[in-house]
């Protein structure tokens, strides 16, 4: 089957669906690919670059009329007429933001395919445009913030004096404000980052930020519960973005919602309160933004000097880079589509992501699919989640287990001890209480000292030899049967000798290799 | 009071004082900073208890003749021990550990019999209860020494570990424990000696059967089993002879032994009952999937040379496979030279990695990589997601992910480390078999995975020369 790649024609696009690398992973994938005359020279790739990865460079007209049109923006009504029946066009089409689209799609004969509408589970996640966007415009925005801040974002002590790092704040640690983040530290700023999910701390650590919790009051409620209310939580993380404005020279804010307005998390106080020089990136300017002021797809200065941007092409502003990760984008989802590898597209609907990007096949309208039950948000918390319920019925089955078996031994035992005679229920007591005791210490053991922990129980098991050495003791004369219970002590004495002396030895050796990072 | 009075008293407050001892040792090893102060409480302890009991045994007016061949027993086993101690590879830990458990079993099969043969004073009330302890301890001895045994000839590789399926196996099981029960009242009622050898022969078998029945996969759970097994006949030993010191030895042991069987189950997601009745790599039907029959990408040294030199972060997730090739020297190496150079390098730990709890740290530990960046499973797993490499070396269902999104796997729910998360994953691997679950891996067919075939130690050599090569 044939590729086509159109030129993007929306206004202010740079962008174009596939690269030189990407076509020639397509070609990989079986498919012959045509590209229109000149479709990637705004993002830096000449048609010859093109031509050489194997793409046959051709008209406006050809492009269109390919078996499969990959492409960036959703096409317009002149674009869709141009399409051969029975064609497949992928792009980026919103389904849930225009149903109006979704209808002319499913009123031709085509198969329709929204990328963007990939489902959020792992598996997809190498088809995931909107993270691929998410992560440029984070890493735009520092950038974008750098060009506008007037000073260095990384410390120096130089001969003409010191000069302090400037303070970045991204609000929200999702794809975005990570790669933002990453961005910023990387360029020597001293970042913070604050999101409502407490999860995310370690994520934000180990990209070189640091994480600001939200640090509710906790109230005292009549039920002797403690319960923290959201308008409290609001209204000290309102407090906590307020005395950041006060201090930080840069703020991005990356807090979207698909499909609502953005909250507002700085206020024009807050703007008000920032040091002249400084900047703010709005990455949701285009859902209304996050801060006040924000006017979209524009930069702004405030009265007190502080300057606003509310880009919302900060994708397009990385052409080459936009195209490569949603061409590889692409190439992912053919080969998921590809399953031959011999440039044939084949859908299979049994596939819950195929079938959740599927808008229109063939005039029949398949939006909006059916709810995709694996859901895993993009951090890992649900998932592990997830991991969690599947075992609920061998849980549930050994819920009433273990009061059971615990009742049981605690019958058993009575019983025991109230029952036999003397010696007995000493020796049960003692019994008991060493194994409470051991469970309590073994609990306490880290895990890297599993096997020291093993070989050192083994040699104490070893103290078994005191009973065969009493038993020698029985052995009173130098005859049988005396001389068999004195052979068997004493074989039993040999062989757990071994196991004492080499149990505590080989404890020791492997003790000895453990040795902590610092004492090189 | 009488010098003997005096002794005897001397050496029971010696037990106690011995069994302080050994619960030190073990609360010394929960922490790597008191942990080698815990060996010696341990050592202290058994000293003491050895010393006490030739004590009594001078009181008891012991034969010389049978004393002077105690000590000389304890002198060549003291040798003996030395030296295997000395000699053994980290790598053969497993064997190692599962065949010294066998010694402690058998040694309590032979009190057992001792305690038939030369049973002492005993009260006329106590002759029931004598018996039935002579028959526990000599059952819990006997199924731990085959039980080591076998798990000693597989991980050693002297046998197949493939579980052995016998037709109604769960039942044979069953009708061992009745029949031992059964000849438990009846040696109770009426002591034949011939009753002590058939209940000998029955735990011999079960214990063999039992493990012979369960995969190498199942290793760390059965290692830690047996662990468990011969601090109970330990303590059945200290019951039939009326010794505390032995009770709480025993139990300590015991105790520690099954916390350590419950973690490892629980590292595996699986019932402790299932894994010591076996059939984890029977039950184990492959669902093919379309995704498991993707593309694999190859890589070659050079290139992960290249991606290691460029990366942020590293995270190296060892299984069994890093031990039996014995790359964990190359491993170290590398992991220095990336750590000299600024990368910031970490080991994730599964829980059930290798065939011994812990097995892959004392490997790590012992080719000098600091214990501070080995991170176990729920430390580092949230941070896969913002890692530039992964190195999978010698992992497979530890590291599938399956496990987390296949509702359908036999290995669903278990919790495993989530490599594929990271930005790039490197596959160690000899072939493209399966793991010891015997579930395919789809790890190896995401776009983000790439193979490294070949032996793991040459393959990682090979990624340090040509890291020499790669400029800072």
């Amino acid at each position: 089957m044939r590729i086509g790649i159109p030129t993007e024609r929306a206004e202010g696009e740079t962008r174009v669906a596939a690269t030189p690398a990407t076509t020639a992973q397509l070609i990989k994938l079986g498919y012959d690919v045509v590209i229109e005359q000149g479709a990637g020279a705004r993002s830096s790739f000449p048609d010859a670059e093109y031509a050489a990865a194997g793409a046959t460079v051709v008209s406006t007209d050809e492009a269109w009329a390919a078996d499969v049109v990959l492409k960036l923006a959703a096409p317009t009504d002149a674009e869709l007429a141009k399409l051969k029946d029975g064609a497949t066009i992928v792009a980026m089409l919103s389904p849930a933001l225009n149903p109006a689209l979704v209808d002319r799609l499913a009123a031709l004969p085509i198969t329709a395919l929204a990328i963007d509408a990939v489902p959020r589970i792992s598996r997809a996640q190498s088809m995931d445009v909107l993270s691929s966007t998410a992560n440029i415009a984070g890493y735009r925005a520092v950038v974008e913030a750098a060009h506008e801040f007037g000073r260095f974002f990384t410390g120096q002590v130089t001969a003409a004096g010191k000069v302090p790092p400037a303070k970045v704040l991204v609000a929200g640690a999702g794809v975005a404000g990570l790669a933002a983040i990453g961005a910023a530290s990387s360029l020597g700023a001293v970042v913070r980052a604050t999101d409502p999910r407490p999860e995310v701390a370690d994520q934000v650590k180990s990209i070189g930020g640091t994480y600001l919790p939200v640090d509710v009051e906790v109230e005292q409620s009549a039920d002797g519960y403690a319960k923290a209310t959201s308008e409290a939580y609001d209204k000290r993380a309102a407090e906590i973005y307020s005395e950041q404005a006060a201090e930080v020279d840069i703020i991005i804010t990356t807090a979207n919602i698909p499909g609502r307005t953005a909250p507002v998390l700085l206020t024009a106080a807050d703007v008000a309160r920032m040091k002249p020089g400084s900047v703010i990136v709005d990455l949701a300017a285009a859902n209304g933004g996050n801060v006040e002021g924000t006017v979209p797809g524009e930069k702004i200065v405030t009265s007190n000097g502080v300057t606003i941007i509310g880009y919302t092409d900060l994708a397009r502003r990385l052409p080459a880079q936009a195209s490569q990760l949603y061409g590889q984008n692409l190439v992912n989802l053919m080969k998921l589509l590809t399953p031959g590898k011999d440039g044939v597209l084949v859908l299979d609907h049994e596939d819950i992501v195929q079938r959740a990007i599927t808008v229109a096949r063939g005039g029949e309208k398949l939006w909006p699919p059916p709810p995709v039950s694996v859901s895993a948000a993009p951090t890992t918390a649900p998932e592990r989640a997830k991991a969690d319920d599947r075992p609920a019925p061998a849980k549930a089955r050994r819920r009433w287990l273990a009061p059971l078996v615990t009742a049981l031994g605690a019958v058993v035992l009575l019983t025991a001890i109230a029952v036999a005679p003397d010696p007995l229920p000493r020796h049960l007591t003692v019994f008991a209480l060493a194994v409470a005791t051991g469970f309590l210490v073994i609990g306490a053991v880290h895990h890297a000292l599993h096997t020291p922990l093993m070989s050192v129980t083994n040699a104490i098991s070893g103290v078994i030899v005191v009973g065969a050495l009493v038993q020698i003791a029985t052995a009173t004369e130098l005859a049988l049967p005396h001389l068999l219970v004195a052979i068997l002590a004493l074989t039993a004495v040999l062989l757990v000798s071994i196991n004492i002396f080499g149990g505590f030895a080989v404890t020791r050796r492997m003790l000895g290799m453990f040795r902590k990072a610092d004492t090189k | 009071m009488s010098v003997n009075e005096i002794l005897a008293g001397v050496s029971t407050g010696a037990f106690i004082v011995a069994a302080l001892l050994f619960i030190l040792s073990l609360g010394g090893l929960s922490r790597h900073e008191t942990s080698r102060a815990g060996v010696w409480y341990g050592i202290a302890g058994m000293a003491l208890a050895i010393l006490a009991t030739f004590l009594s045994l001078s009181v008891a007016a012991a034969p010389w003749p049978y004393v002077a061949l105690a000590v000389a027993a304890i002198v060549v086993g003291a040798a003996i021990g030395l030296w295997r101690a000395a000699r053994v590879r980290m790598t053969g830990m497993p064997q190692f550990i599962a065949l010294m458990h066998s010694f402690v079993g058998l040694a309590a099969v032979l009190i057992g019999w001792n305690g038939y043969l030369a049973p002492g004073e005993i009260a006329h009330e106590l002759e029931g209860i004598h018996r039935g302890e002579i028959f526990i301890g000599v059952f819990i001895g006997a199924v731990t020494f085959t039980g080591s045994i076998v798990a000693f000839l597989k991980l050693s590789e002297r046998m197949k570990s493939a579980p052995l399926v016998l037709p109604g196996r769960n039942w044979l099981n069953l009708i061992a424990v009745l029949a031992f029960v059964a000849c438990t009242v009846w040696f109770i009622i009426d002591p034949h000696w011939w009753l002590l050898v058939v209940v000998t022969v029955i735990a011999l078998l079960l214990g063999w059967h039992l493990v012979a029945s369960i995969g190498g996969g199942d290793m760390p759970v059965v290692i830690s089993m047996l662990n468990s097994y011969s601090g109970w006949a330990a303590a059945a030993s200290g019951f039939l002879l009326g010794n505390d010191l032995l009770i709480i030895a025993g139990a300590l042991v015991g105790a520690s032994g099954a916390y350590l069987s419950y973690v490892m189950c629980r590292a595996m997601n699986r019932s402790f009952i299932s894994v010591i009745l076996g059939g984890y790599g029977i039950a184990a039907p492959s669902k093919r999937d379309a995704e498991e029959e993707g593309e694999i990408r190859e890589a070659s040294a050079a290139e992960v040379a290249a991606a290691l030199a460029e990366a942020r972060s590293v995270i190296i997730a060892p299984g069994y496979g890093m031990a039996v090739a014995q790359a964990q020297y190359p491993v170290a190496e590398l992991t220095r030279i990336l750590r000299d150079r600024g990368v910031d390098v970490r080991f994730g730990i599964h829980p059930v990695a290798g065939r011994l709890p812990g097995h892959m740290n004392v490997l790590l530990a012992e080719a000098k990589v600091p214990y501070d960046i080995v991170l176990e499973l729920d430390e580092i797993n949230d941070d896969f997601a913002s890692t530039s490499v992964v190195l999978v070396i010698g992992a497979n269902d530890t590291v599938n992910p399956a496990a987390a999104e296949e509702p359908g796997s036999p290995i669903a729910g278990m919790p495993v480390l989530h490599v594929w998360e990271a930005e790039e994953v490197v596959v160690f691997k000899r072939s493209m078999a399966s793991g010891y679950a015997g579930v395919p891996n789809p790890l190896f067919h995401r776009p983000n995975t790439r193979m490294l075939f070949g032996d793991a130690k040459e393959r990682v050599e090979d990624i340090v020369r040509a890291l020499a090569e790669v400029r800072v």
